[in-house]
């Protein structure tokens, strides 16, 4: 190997070192500007300084020895504490850092350091250096001898290095094998220096005398071992040392009494520097130590292309376990099955070894940060502390790299809109320093990253501004959102809320971009703010994204991957049941647990062919299923036609000639060898959110969910005609639709409009037929081929909440009373006088029996509700039911119990007092009412419910909010044998 | 494939290029022999929905995927239930590997440079763009492809 080579390779490891060693400094620096009596940190700091000047005088690069020896005399200054540690001073060394980098990066770029001058920023950090002491004074570091240690009187840490530098420099001048010797020097004099430290300082490591020994062991001369002693008296004395020291110094340097086993055990290395590290126990890796490293990390310097191949290979091996897996799977008894499953266990081992090389500590994609708000900081005339938890939480590589840039912009927002000036804070009454929180944790197979300020917060009345402003929003759209929603809107695309473009922020880089970078990687992340107390970034990101796992699906006979980080969960809609897909405004929706989930169907979106009835049939399918996704706060389902397992899957990126296709984020090979198409939730969730309306409904529903216990009902909030926001019970809304009025016809005294291929009669709320002008939305009410529009001005929310009828009707007709509904009185109207006037026999019709037809039955209602009494009293007396009322379980019993005949009784499951499952068993008990049919009334109506009532001796089981069942199951009860199988 | 033409053209000593000889739709053609990864036959391809329709999916040729270009609807040709059938010939692109489905692959000639002849501005435009020239062979004529051209245009516009 020429000379030429080892001097590149010695150029490549300072290149990487001292990259590393500049990120650590910026850091170091910020945190000596807060900590400025901190002595661990700044001999730190001086010896990171130290080094790079020393490393650039071999490597022969005069610029940046300079500028590197500049700072250090202002370190120098400050750590013997001629200089404070003043704003202006950590300014200079970090301009000289900052000079230092672009260096770097040059000699990086060429090999060769750039043409050009540094004297502007050594000028300023000479007359730092000199304006406080005589330069004198810094070459002459050791005090009179008699004061201090050897070790101090040797010039502590500093004088002892830039004695061993001076030295090798001068034993490099004089020996006659200095060029062989030239690339090791460095090692050379970093190990002295150590060496030194350790023999005075008295710390664990190899001292002195072992590396001169490891020197002779490596087959120097002994006339190099002299020469190199007297250079480094010569050194010594040079920067100053008493002559009596020095003769101690150099007696160092010979063994005494101590053993020479350790120095037995070198290494075969040619020559001196590398030895004595690796004569040190327990140091495996001796080659990149540096000389500050108090404990050296067991850790071996790999190239990412390495790492990468490795990765490639593990992915290929693990499709071809898969592979011999499946075909295993459809043998009986083999012989190469014990060993496939040893192999299985290895291969998956090998795996998550090979993961853990590419983790990083999340810490890497935070160096840059504290140097960051420190210059926003003095920039901005802000007082900004970063505060950094977490950093050693470990990520993959890949995605490290793709959440750097989006974490910087978030950080440098939150110092430059986020936090106030410090006047502004005081008047606020907040502490003067803003805060600006970093922090990472591991949570479940995911990694959270919350940036947080404690600043202004982000005022949701100028969100709203912008929004409307540029566009992305109307004012009615938004008044049907919640304000966690509305702040969702920064990460649309063109929005930017800083009122004036610093040099800072607002450089057209939008949160936009930010969004997707973390969506490119399968994460999602939220906004949360509060006006005056500051705002909140959360991204949740997975750990890996090279293997991950997937859910396979099937949608026209074709499969396709759906990573399941953002399955949330899966419903299957077999086709006769009765709660099946709908549409709002023609998208399809389904209710999930009284919550309207958008759905978009996998066969639509890919232009897949519709399947025929023959293969529907061959392959068994009798419904379909919806895979519930997420991605970030936005719940949707997805259509397909049939699930499988889920399987561990590789990804690979999709062909450059297919990949403006937003539907697939990779592709892979599944364990049979077939190709699939992974889908990409969130190009799947962008078709949908083409609708925004039905987003904003599913939102709006989740929003309020779980803010009210008890009997909590979703109500669909509405304006129509005067006198406040009404609500109608969404249950029983079939559709919302948006129609033009003027396409609308007169028939007769109604008002029709076509729709879904029928005669739709319209009402306003004043029970009239509506004018036919203007667009206005229409609820749709559905009972069988039946239908009613009710028109209305504006459709508001959808709310969840605990409904308390206030008022009750009086004379208003079509309302059954008030209720609060969001803070606000609302009217709930009573939809039941709506069929009415519309269709006088609305609810009697569809059956051939219709309701109650056999003369008048007479029904008890049990309901503590007056809501539900307001709604059902009307409707079963429509029905034809003569309608007996009791408030509470003990009313009813007492009823009973004085004699009171009933055909049926219907009776609420959560009551007060006596709850319907005590009420039943009582009247079970009693043998007049063994026979008679006991209708639930519930809100919770899950499988356990029922079974639980009918053993309780229920009849029958409905939900509250659906009259056509309850309907329906009157008719039932009362026209089958009353007697059937109740629970003995 | 014989290669027995190909060594015949080394011995006369004229500067030659061996091509892989295929034939989509009656139509001769050559692809030189370097740009030619592997020579398949029938694959099961899965397709790619919303894909251009030059793509007729993608295969796994030993732990790759392979993008399948069907070479009739790259050149307009009917192609109704070609993919199933037909012969595939892997090539590389910008470092991915791209297999072009054709009717057959026959054997491979070598051609003295000589002899080749700028492609006939008459010939369909569609045509002319992805051939590089043109051979008189005794009994047909032989198209050279290009590959960069047959797939530069892949994904970049919609050509339908």
């Amino acid at each position: 190997m020429s000379r030429g080579m080892q001097m590149d390779d010695l150029l490549t490891d300072f290149l990487t070192e001292t990259c590393e060693a500049l990120d650590v400094l910026d850091s170091e620096l910020v945190e000596l500007e807060q900590r400025p009596g901190d002595p661990a940190l700044l001999g730190s700091i001086f010896r990171v300084m130290h080094t790079i000047k020393g490393t650039c005088g071999f490597l022969g690069l005069p610029r940046l020895e300079a500028v590197a020896h500049a700072a250090e005399d202002v370190l120098g200054r400050v750590r013997a504490g001629e200089l404070g540690v003043s704003r202006d001073v950590i300014s200079q060394v970090l301009a000289a850092l900052d000079r230092i980098k672009e260096l770097v990066a040059a000699l990086g770029a060429c090999g060769s350091e750039p043409e050009g001058r540094d004297d502007d920023v050594i000028a300023v950090l000479r007359r730092t250096a000199e304006g406080t002491a005589a330069p004198e004074a810094k070459k002459d570091p050791a005090a009179p001898p008699g004061h201090g240690t050897l070790y101090e009187r040797a010039g502590s840490a500093s004088g002892i290095d830039t004695a061993c530098e001076l030295a090798c420099h001068g034993f490099l001048s004089k020996s006659p094998e200095a060029a062989a010797l030239a690339p090791d020097m460095l090692k050379l004099q970093f190990a002295l220096a150590k060496g030194f430290e350790v023999s005075l300082q008295q710390v664990p490591g190899i001292d002195i005398a072992d590396v001169m020994t490891c020197l002779t062991d490596n087959g120097w001369n002994d006339g190099d071992v002299s020469l190199l002693a007297g250079e480094l008296a010569e050194a010594f004395r040079s920067l100053g040392v008493a002559e009596g020291d020095i003769a101690s110094l150099t007696g160092l340097l010979r063994r005494s009494e101590k053993s020479e086993e350790s120095a037995a055990s070198g290494t075969d290395d040619a020559h001196g520097g590398i030895a004595p590290e690796a004569a040190r126990p327990a140091t495996p890796a001796p080659a990149t130590e540096k000389p500050d490293a108090a404990q050296p990390a067991q850790t071996l310097r790999v190239n990412i292309d390495v790492l990468e191949d490795l990765m490639t290979l593990v992915s290929e091996l693990v499709l071809t376990r898969n592979q011999l897996l499946q075909i295993m799977r459809g043998q009986g008894d083999n012989p190469f099955a014990t060993p496939l499953q040893r192999l299985n266990q290895v291969t998956t081992e090998l795996q998550e070894s090979v993961m853990m090389t590419r983790m990083q500590p999340i810490g890497n994609a935070w160096g840059k940060l504290p140097r960051l708000v420190r210059d926003l900081s003095q920039e901005l005339g802000k007082k900004i502390e970063l505060v950094m938890t977490g950093a050693d939480t470990e990520l993959d590589r890949q995605i490290l790299d793709s959440i750097r840039d989006p974490l910087t912009h978030m950080v440098r927002n939150s110092a430059d809109h986020g936090i106030e000036a410090a006047a502004d804070r005081l008047a606020r009454g907040k502490p003067e320093h803003g805060t600006v929180e970093l922090s990472a944790r591991h949570e479940g197979g995911h990694i959270v990253v919350v940036v947080s300020d404690d600043g202004r917060g982000l005022p949701t009345a100028k969100i709203r501004e912008k929004v409307v402003a540029n566009g992305l929003a109307t004012e009615a759209q938004l008044d049907g959102m919640s304000e966690q929603q509305i702040q969702q809107f920064i990460f649309r695309p063109g929005f930017s809320t800083a009122a004036a473009v610093t040099s800072v922020s607002g450089r057209g880089v939008g949160m936009d971009v930010v969004r997707n970078n973390i969506e490119k990687i399968g994460g999602i992340i939220e906004f949360q703010s509060t006006e005056g107390a500051g705002s909140r970034f959360i991204i949740k990101i997975p750990l890996t994204l090279a293997i991950v796992s997937a859910l396979i699906v099937e949608c026209s006979g074709e499969r396709f991957a759906l990573p399941q980080n953002s399955v949330v969960e899966l419903v299957r809609i077999s086709r006769n049941s009765p709660k099946g897909l709908e549409n709002i405004n023609g998208r399809p929706v389904y209710r999930l647990r009284d919550r309207l989930l958008p759905l978009v169907s996998l066969r639509e979106i890919l232009g897949l062919p519709e399947e025929d009835d023959r293969t529907r049939a061959q392959s068994g399918a009798d419904g379909t299923y919806v895979v519930v996704s997420q991605v970030g706060a936005f719940v949707f389902g997805i259509i397909v036609d049939k699930v499988f397992d889920t399987e561990e899957i590789v990804v690979k990126p999709v062909s450059r000639s297919m990949r403006h296709i937003s539907c697939f984020s990779g592709t892979t090979i599944l364990g049979d060898g077939r190709v699939i198409m992974i889908l990409d939730p969130n190009g799947l969730a962008s078709a949908v959110s083409a609708a925004p309306h039905a987003e904003a409904v599913a939102q709006a529903g989740r929003g309020e969910r779980g803010a009210h216990g008890g009997e909590a009902v979703s109500l669909l909030v509405f304006e129509a005609k005067s006198g406040g926001p009404k609500a109608v019970p969404l249950s029983l809304v079939a559709r919302l639709e948006e129609a033009d009025l003027a396409t609308a016809e007169r028939a007769g005294s109604r008002t029709v409009l076509q729709y879904r291929g029928g005669l739709m009669p319209l009402i306003d709320l004043d029970g009239n037929a509506p004018e036919l002008t203007g667009k206005h939305p229409i609820l749709v009410f559905v009972d069988g081929s039946r239908m009613l529009g009710l028109v209305v001005d504006r459709v508001i929310d959808i709310v969840e909440t605990a409904l308390d009828l206030q008022l009750a009707g009086g004379s208003r007709p079509g309302i059954l009373g008030s209720a609060i509904v969001s803070g606000a009185a609302t009217d709930i109207i009573d939809t039941v006088h709506y069929l009415r006037l519309c269709d006088a026999d609305w609810f009697e019709v569809d059956t051939d029996k219709p309701y109650g037809a056999e003369s008048e039955r007479n029904v008890l209602l049990v309901e503590d509700s007056a809501f539900f009494r307001n709604l059902l009293i009307p409707m079963l007396t429509i029905a034809g039911y003569s309608v007996t009322v009791a408030e509470h379980g003990e009313a009813a019993m007492t009823m009973c119990k004085e004699g009171a005949q009933f055909d049926i009784i219907v009776s609420d499951i959560e009551m007060p007092g006596l709850s319907g499952f005590d009420l039943v068993r009582k009247l079970r008990a009693d043998s007049r009412m063994k026979e008679v049919p006991i209708v639930a009334l519930s809100s919770h109506a899950n499988p356990q419910d029922i079974e639980r009532g009918m053993e309780a001796g229920f009849t029958d089981y409905v939900t509250k909010l659906d009259p056509k069942a309850l309907l329906g199951a009157l008719s039932r009860t009362s026209v089958a044998a009353p007697a059937k199988e109740i629970a003995a | 494939m014989t290669r027995s033409a190909h060594a015949a053209a080394r011995t006369s000593g004229a500067p030659a290029e061996d091509y892989v000889t295929m034939t989509i739709g009656g139509q001769t053609f050559g692809i030189p022999v370097l740009n030619v990864r592997d020579v398949l036959g029938p694959q099961a391809i899965t397709r790619v929905p919303l894909a251009p329709a030059e793509i007729a999916g993608s295969l796994n040729l030993r732990g790759r995927i392979v993008t399948a270009i069907n070479m009739r609807r790259r050149l307009d040709l009917p192609a109704d239930g070609f993919a199933e059938r037909a012969m595939a010939v892997v090539v590389e692109h910008d470092d991915e590997p791209f297999s072009l489905l054709v009717d057959e692959v026959g054997e491979v000639l070598s051609l003295p440079s000589a002899r080749r002849e700028p492609v006939p501005a008459t010939l369909d435009p569609r045509w002319r763009d992805v051939s590089q020239g043109i051979y008189r062979l005794e009994d047909k004529l032989l198209l050279v492809l290009s590959v960069g051209n047959v797939l530069g245009a892949i994904g970049t516009e919609t050509i339908h």
